[in-house]
This record gives C-alpha cells, sequence and structure tokens, in this order.
C-alpha cells in the first residue's frame, strides 16, 4: 500500500544536523515534497529484498596497526578547527547536571 | 615549443623524441590557462610552481630513458581527489581551507609515473549536480559557448581538456557525472566499472556508486589515463582484484534499448544518436533492440540511493576534525552552524532527502525498495550483455543549457536519464563526440555513449574508437 510522504523539514533538519533559518524551511517545504515525487513511482516498482551482489565480499585486515604511532599527528591535529596538546578540542559533549 | 592542443599518445612521442621539454610542455599548459581561463573558469587553483618542478622531474626521467606513459603529461585533477599538502574542497565552502593530509591513490600512481599536475578543477559541491553551477566558487562556463554550462559535476574537468587547459583531466562520476560534461564539451569521458579504480583519496559522495575515471581527448588517451589509475588496492576494500571479471568473447553487437529512448530526447540528439549507430553499423556491428525493462524506475532508484549514501557521507562535515568551524556555544550548535553556513542549496536539498529516506516509518517504502529496484537494473544489464557487446544511448537527452536556465533542480535530475542507470549497475560506460546540434545559432557538441559489461574497458575502448564523430 502506498504511503503517502509526510515531510516535516524542521525533523529532517535537525536529524541531519543543519541550521534553517524560517525562510529557508519555507523554501524546502516546496522543494523537498517536489524531489520525493519524483522518486515516488518507484512504490510501484515489483521488487522484494536485494539478492547478494557477487563482486562484494568481506575485506579482512589484520588486527594490528599498518602504521607507526603518530605518523600523521601532527598533520591531522594541524587540519583540526581547535587543539590543544595534540587532541582535536571541542565544546563540551556531556552535561555535567544529575 | 609545442603546438596546443595534443593528444598524451603525441606528447609521449614528442617527448620521448626530445622535440620539446615536458617542461616546455608545462609552460605551454599554464601559458593557455593564464590566456583563457579567466573566461572558462574551468581552475579553482593552478599549481604552476609545482607543476614547472614535477615537469623538471619528469625530464629527468625521460633523460635516463625510464619514462612511463604518462612521465611528464599534464594533468587536471577534480577537486574533490586528494593531493598531500595541497587544497582540497569539492568546490565547497566547508572545505574551503582543507589541506589533503595524504594522495589518493590514484595520485600516488600517477605521481609515479611522473605525470605533471596543473592544478585542481571546479566541480558541482560535492559532485552533487549536472552542470557545476552549484560550486560555491563560481560556475564554469562551457569552451564552445561561454553562456552555457560545461555539464557537470566534472565540469571543470571537461571544459580543461576541451579548451586545451590540460592535455588530459580525472573527474569522478557517481550517476554520470564525468560522461555529460565530457558530452557536452566534446571530448571522451570514461567511467569504469564500479571498484577497477580505488577510490582510496576521493571524497567520498556516494560510495556505492562514485568512480574516479579519465576524462581526454581521444578514447586512446582516455584509456591510457584509465589504465595508469585502475588497479586493485587494499586501501579500498570496494576495489577490485585482478581477475574478478573474465575476458568476454566479443560478439560485434550493439544493443539499443528503443523503449527507454521513446521521448524526452531532443529532436536533433536523436537524429545525432542514428548517425553515430549508422557508423557503428558500417564498421560492421550488427545493431539490435534491448529490453531494460527496470530502466523505467531508474532515475527513482537512483534519487533515493544517492541522497541517502550522501547524507551519511557528509555527516562528517561538522567543525570538529577539519573544514569550516563556526564559533557556537554548544557542540549542537557547532555542527548545524558549521553545516548551515558551509553547505550549498543543493548539498543542504541532498542531505535532508537522504535522511528522509533513511528515516523511520519511510526506510522500506524508498531506500529498501531502491535497493531491490538496483538489483533489477543490475540484472537488466547483466541479460542484455549476454547477447550483445556494448548498449548505446546519447549521453544526455539535451544538450549544455544556458547558465541559470534550470532552477528547478527536479528538472537537473531528469536530464541524467541515460547516466545513472549505469552507475546503479555498476558497468563502465563512455561519452564520445557524437556530433553537433545548434542552439541559439551556436554548434554545441552531441555525446555518445556506450555501455559495457563488468571488466570490459578494452572492448568498450574498442568499439568507442569507432564511434567517435568530431
Amino acid at each position: 500500500m502506498e504511503r503517502a510522504a509526510d515531510i516535516h523539514v524542521r525533523t529532517l533538519a535537525n536529524l541531519a544536523r543543519i541550521e534553517i533559518t524560517d525562510a529557508e524551511a519555507r523554501s524546502l517545504e516546496k522543494e523537498l515534497p517536489a524531489i520525493v515525487a519524483f522518486v515516488d513511482d518507484i512504490q510501484q516498482a515489483v521488487a522484494s529484498a536485494p539478492a547478494a551482489v557477487p563482486a562484494l565480499r568481506n575485506v579482512m585486515r589484520d588486527d594490528s596497526s599498518a602504521r607507526a604511532c603518530g605518523e600523521y599527528t601532527e598533520r591531522l591535529i594541524a587540519a583540526a578547527p581547535a587543539s590543544k596538546d595534540g587532541y582535536v578540542k571541542v565544546k563540551q559533549v556531556l552535561s555535567r547536571n544529575t | 615549443m609545442p603546438s596546443l592542443p595534443l593528444t598524451i599518445a603525441e606528447a609521449r612521442r614528442a617527448l620521448d623524441a626530445k622535440e620539446y621539454s615536458a617542461l616546455q610542455l608545462a609552460e605551454s599548459y599554464l601559458a593557455a590557462i593564464e590566456e583563457r581561463d579567466g573566461d572558462v573558469h574551468a581552475y579553482l587553483e593552478v599549481w604552476a610552481e609545482s607543476a614547472r618542478e614535477e615537469a623538471r622531474r619528469a625530464d629527468e626521467i625521460i633523460a635516463r630513458g625510464e619514462q612511463k606513459p604518462l612521465t611528464g603529461i599534464p594533468i587536471a585533477v577534480k577537486d574533490n581527489i586528494l593531493i598531500e599538502g595541497r587544497t582540497a574542497s569539492s568546490a565547497s565552502k566547508i572545505l574551503e581551507h582543507y589541506r589533503a593530509s595524504y594522495d589518493a591513490t590514484v595520485i600516488a600512481k600517477l605521481k609515479a609515473q611522473g605525470a605533471v599536475f596543473l592544478g585542481r578543477t571546479n566541480m558541482d559541491e560535492f559532485a552533487l549536480g549536472g552542470s557545476t553551477e552549484n560550486s560555491a566558487f563560481g560556475p564554469t562556463h562551457n569552451p564552445h559557448d561561454l553562456s552555457r554550462v560545461p555539464g557537470g559535476t566534472s565540469g571543470g574537468s571537461a571544459a580543461a581538456v576541451s579548451a586545451g587547459l590540460a592535455l588530459a583531466a580525472l573527474g569522478s562520476d557517481t550517476g554520470g557525472s564525468i560522461r555529460q560534461p565530457s558530452a557536452f564539451c566534446g571530448v571522451v569521458g570514461l567511467k569504469p566499472t564500479y571498484g577497477a579504480v580505488s577510490r582510496f583519496g576521493l571524497m567520498a559522495a556516494a560510495s556505492s556508486l562514485d568512480q574516479i575515471g579519465s576524462i581526454a581527448r581521444t578514447v586512446e588517451d582516455a584509456k591510457i589515463l584509465f589504465d595508469a589509475i585502475a588497479g586493485h588496492d587494499t586501501q579500498d576494500s570496494t576495489s577490485l582484484p585482478a581477475g574478478t571479471y573474465s575476458a568476454r568473447k566479443e560478439k560485434h553487437v550493439i544493443g539499443v534499448p528503443r523503449a527507454y529512448l521513446a521521448e524526452g530526447v531532443d529532436a536533433d540528439v536523436q537524429k545525432e544518436f542514428e548517425t553515430s549507430l549508422k557508423q557503428l553499423a558500417d564498421a560492421g556491428y550488427e545493431i539490435k533492440d534491448v529490453e531494460l525493462p527496470a530502466l523505467r524506475y531508474a532515475l527513482a532508484c537512483y534519487y533515493i540511493i544517492n541522497p541517502a549514501e550522501v547524507s551519511t557521507n557528509l555527516a562528517r562535515y561538522d567543525g570538529i576534525r577539519y573544514g569550516l568551524s563556526v564559533e557556537a556555544e554548544t557542540i549542537g550548535e557547532t555542527y548545524t552552524q558549521t553545516r548551515a553556513a558551509g553547505f550549498g542549496p543543493e548539498t543542504r536539498r541532498r542531505v535532508l532527502v537522504g535522511t528522509f529516506v533513511l528515516s523511520a516509518g519511510y526506510a522500506d517504502a524508498y531506500y529498501r525498495k531502491a535497493r531491490a529496484v538496483r538489483e533489477l537494473i543490475r540484472a537488466d544489464f547483466a541479460s542484455a550483455f549476454e547477447t550483445v557487446d556494448a548498449i548505446a544511448l546519447p549521453t544526455s537527452p539535451i544538450p549544455a543549457w544556458k547558465i541559470g536556465e534550470k532552477a528547478d533542480p527536479v528538472a537537473m535530475y531528469a536530464a541524467d536519464i541515460f547516466t545513472v542507470p549505469v552507475n546503479l549497475a555498476g558497468t563502465p560506460a563512455i561519452s564520445v563526440p557524437g556530433g553537433m546540434v545548434v542552439r541559439d545559432g551556436v554548434s554545441l557538441p552531441n555525446g555518445f555513449q556506450l555501455i559495457g559489461a563488468h571488466g570490459s574497458e578494452d572492448v568498450l575502448c574498442s568499439i568507442a574508437q569507432k564511434a567517435v564523430r568530431s
């Protein structure tokens, strides 16, 4: 049975971690349903769970480090917007309030 | 001094015969870029000094008689392929100043051959679009008509090769992004079999669809560049071990899915397509109809799977480890404000649609359904390749449109009709020049597309060479 898509732009923006202004929300409220309508006829297709794809297979590697410790540290930390003593610095993630 | 434009084959011959040096060759391209890229805007950044250095080293290799096919050859690189120490931004403000910390495997392979990297080329932001108009740094202009788009998302790379601003270029193709701009710019664009070329160091758009490929002036050149970058890579677990696909016996039959071509193609594009087919028939190929019934769902399938994978792959751009970071009160606001400031409108649309089709209550109807339909499309292609060597289609139903003309995103999605099925199936495909069409009194290139069975780049290129019409 087909399900009419109910698109809550603000909910999606929260899930996608993108802040949107009221003006942006209004134009997305027109654009997103139009895109979903464009793909909606997928619901007409008769197809069930995908079969295994022959060329895909699990690739394993040894449970060991391929690189010397610290080989890329300076380069990677240099790319971070904020860092301190070799750590990427971020705003507090966990609240101390109980 | 070499006279441009050249082919890789011709430059190789001349370099090895010492008719000019790799440095002179690089200087010729740098001068051409200086003179003409102001109008075309194929490049976001030109690496003149390092290109000269690479050319000098190439000359030393040639002097020792150790040259490889790509030694001293000046290449343009799409802005989503990493070169250690150089800026790579996927044409996005969120990565505007990002410097790569490692080489993509394709780059490492080209460095090992002593290739010369001229600069990074413009593209639609995060490889999302079909015209290079979604670049955060301004559009690229079609060298055949500067008021028109070069196509996308590898518009900069295709325009550079077309305008004689690079001997060849690397692009990436997720739903047509090498083939369609190559068609619009009148050059050759090859999208390899999925897994034939390593994606290590390619900024991921849709991981099950992306491939790096070659853009060049001739089929021979596109194949030379492909051969240089192809191969199994332990750093990309989706790359194919050698021998995954066995060589096929040529049947000398080309399949045309007439039902799929039935509507929406401009009349003169259709006429040019038939002319290219006739050229293949005259070259001894049987042309027959093939049925690919699941292709009627290809656009829907693609525009569900692509946004879904894109929404996942772009989650990493959050202002924490690299790129733009907006100063905010909380970590949550760091994410949401950074992404709001750094993503362009199409990127945002694609991420939100992807979030929707993966969300609870909709994932079954959209994403999982699309995954199942994808298998039907794969099966249709597999079945067709039992009796044909290649499948022919126009690369695009319409030629290059005017910059700004297609404001509606869905109109641009619809123009991908002949390219997306290929990425869904994972087969290789090539676009070659297929005549010209006229719009507003200006001659525009038209592309002819051939799609091959998995792993059949050799046969595909051999047929494509015979289809070229300049």
